[in-house]
């Protein structure tokens, strides 16, 4: 009996998986047509499997990319042929889909990969998808995740994601929505649809819930990943990609920062600063400096601005909160919101004092939107708390303990009711 | 020090919805298995088996015949094995139960090596 051992192989490289996953299922969907969406999938999955059963025993192999990319196209072709065989007897011809396919091994050329991801992303965020559906279709797809781990991040049922996904995809086959970069015409609009759908990833991860803590941050790192992508590609490249791209790293260099070991919310002013991640911080204020040479001002400028403040504040005391009042009124006059008008009021009691504070929120708290809002009630009691008016904090904390459903939220305002 | 043989039999459901994440993890601990084994001087060798189930072999001379696998008697397909050394069958199942395999649902088929002295 002479085996030979398995040869010492190194680590993989983290998250190859998820990445190589997304980049194939493009690399596929380029030559398949995204009305072949599944099959795709179905095909870089069997490959991930097959790696699964064969690695332990032969060891990864020096390109593990390009061994999944092999095998990945080879299951796509047998399912072709397959499917050849059946369509000639009904006077069907497949050949060209397996003409095409062959070509899939030619050597990319530079930034063929990126060009792959972002034509899969315009076709996951079509505006034609409802909202839920692109977002969670673009995990799936585009970053790798399965439905059970977008579930288990937000919190959903397995079958409510896995319904979102399926009529996504149905969407994509019904209104033949092709693989590609939008025409000029249509370009703005498609191109606005993918960075939105990477702002509400990133809140979706970013937004203190009770999933999966780990699979959150990775969601982050993604949407962080994507819109620096998008920013760096010709097509995407536009002032607001690059403000997005700033707004995201600015916000998620915060990410580490904001739990404890526990996985309990630490509040801006009981963080840890000298823990936040430089290299995003500095990449973001990059891509902040490269935003402003647009010459349209959206939303996603006007958080990064904010995002950048606190990014730049040596502590709590010395932010420049006149600036982020600022940002807040011009975001305002652009897309008027009651929760915007929240943030304001917090950053306003920072330099007014928490009466001023109380006072904008009540006129806030007048049109009732809000009224199911936990975060209006703790930031009531918060200020309350820090203009001496106990009882009143005390009332407003447990207001918002009553509505707030996410558990780490829950801890946060009971540790906050506990310390009046 | 005596050999022993670890066939690793499959489930014979593959992982559905399992994702891309949680493939490399499992990867990654068959990796560090081997990795541990190779280090403490116990692992021989291992070897995927392809998976079409291999041929089977009867009769002799005129009778002599080849009949394709997988057959419906084989329930479970051994999917690859592993070689090592071990004092004895205590150590090579102690050494086996730390192999992720069994963590994932798969058994192993634990054979001893007759080695001629």
């Amino acid at each position: 009996m002479t085996a030979s051992p398995p040869p010492a192989v190194d680590k993989l490289v983290d998250h190859l998986f998820r990445r190589e996953s997304g980049r194939l299922v493009a690399r596929l969907v380029r030559v398949l047509g995204p009305q072949r969406l599944d099959l795709a999938e179905e095909a870089v999955q069997d490959a991930m499997i097959q790696a699964l059963r064969s690695w332990p025993f032969t060891g990864s192999p020096s390109d593990p990319a390009a061994w999944l990319t092999r095998v990945a196209h080879n299951r796509a072709l047998d399912v072709l042929r397959r499917e050849g065989v059946f369509a000639a007897k009904h006077g069907e011809v497949r050949s060209l889909d397996e003409a095409r396919l062959d070509r899939i091994e030619e050597p990319a050329f530079a930034g063929e990969i990126e060009d792959d991801r972002l034509r899969l992303m315009f076709v996951c965020c079509h505006p034609a998808l409802p909202g839920d559906g692109r977002i969670a279709l673009t995990l799936k797809v585009v970053c790798g995740f399965s439905v059970r781990e977008i579930a288990r991040a937000f919190l959903a049922a397995d079958a409510t994601v896995a319904q979102r996904i399926a009529r996504a995809k149905r969407l994509i086959r019904e209104r033949a929505i092709p693989y590609g970069v939008p025409g000029p015409n249509e370009l703005p609009e498609r191109r606005a649809s993918v960075l939105k759908v990477l702002y509400l990833m990133f809140n979706e991860g970013y937004s203190p819930g009770e999933g999966e803590a780990v699979i959150r941050a990775d969601i982050c790192s993604e949407a962080v990943r994507l819109a620096e992508a998008a920013a760096a590609h010709p097509v995407t490249g536009t002032a607001e990609s690059h403000a997005l791209a700033a707004l995201l790293l600015l916000q998620g260099a915060r990410l580490e920062a904001r739990q404890d070991s526990a996985g309990d919310i630490l509040l801006l002013d009981e963080q840890d600063r000298s823990i936040w991640n430089a290299q995003w911080l500095e990449r973001g204020f990059r891509h902040l400096e490269l935003s402003m040479s647009g010459d349209r001002l959206t939303a996603y400028h006007l958080e990064a601005g904010i995002a950048a403040c606190h990014a730049a504040a040596p502590s709590l005391e010395a932010t420049d909160w006149p600036a982020i009042v600022g940002y807040y009124d011009r975001l305002l006059e652009l897309c008027p919101s009651a929760v915007t008008e929240l943030n304001r009021a917090v950053a306003l009691a920072m330099i007014e004092g928490p009466a001023a504070g109380l006072a904008a929120i009540d006129g806030i708290a007048g049109d009732g939107s809000l009224r199911d809002y936990p975060l209006l009630h703790s930031v009531r009691g918060e200020l309350c708390r820090r203009a001496g008016r106990r009882a009143e904090a005390r009332s407003h904390l447990q207001c918002a303990l009553d509505q707030a459903r996410s558990l780490p939220v829950r801890r946060l305002l009971e540790r906050r009711l506990a310390a009046l | 020090m005596a050999q022993y043989i670890l066939l690793l039999h499959e489930r014979p459901a593959s992982p559905d919805g399992v994702s891309p994440e949680e493939i490399q993890r499992v990867i990654e601990e068959y990796r560090a298995w081997s990795e541990s084994m190779g280090k403490a001087g116990k692992l021989i060798g291992g070897h995927k088996l392809t998976d079409e189930g291999g041929r089977l072999l009867t009769g002799w001379g005129p009778d002599f015949s080849t009949t394709d696998g997988p057959w419906a008697e084989a329930k479970e397909v051994i999917g690859g094995l592993f070689h090592i050394s071990a004092e004895s069958y205590d150590e090579a199942a102690r050494l086996s139960a730390s192999c992720p395999h069994l963590k994932y649902g798969g058994r192993i088929e634990l054979r001893r090596v007759d080695l001629v002295d």
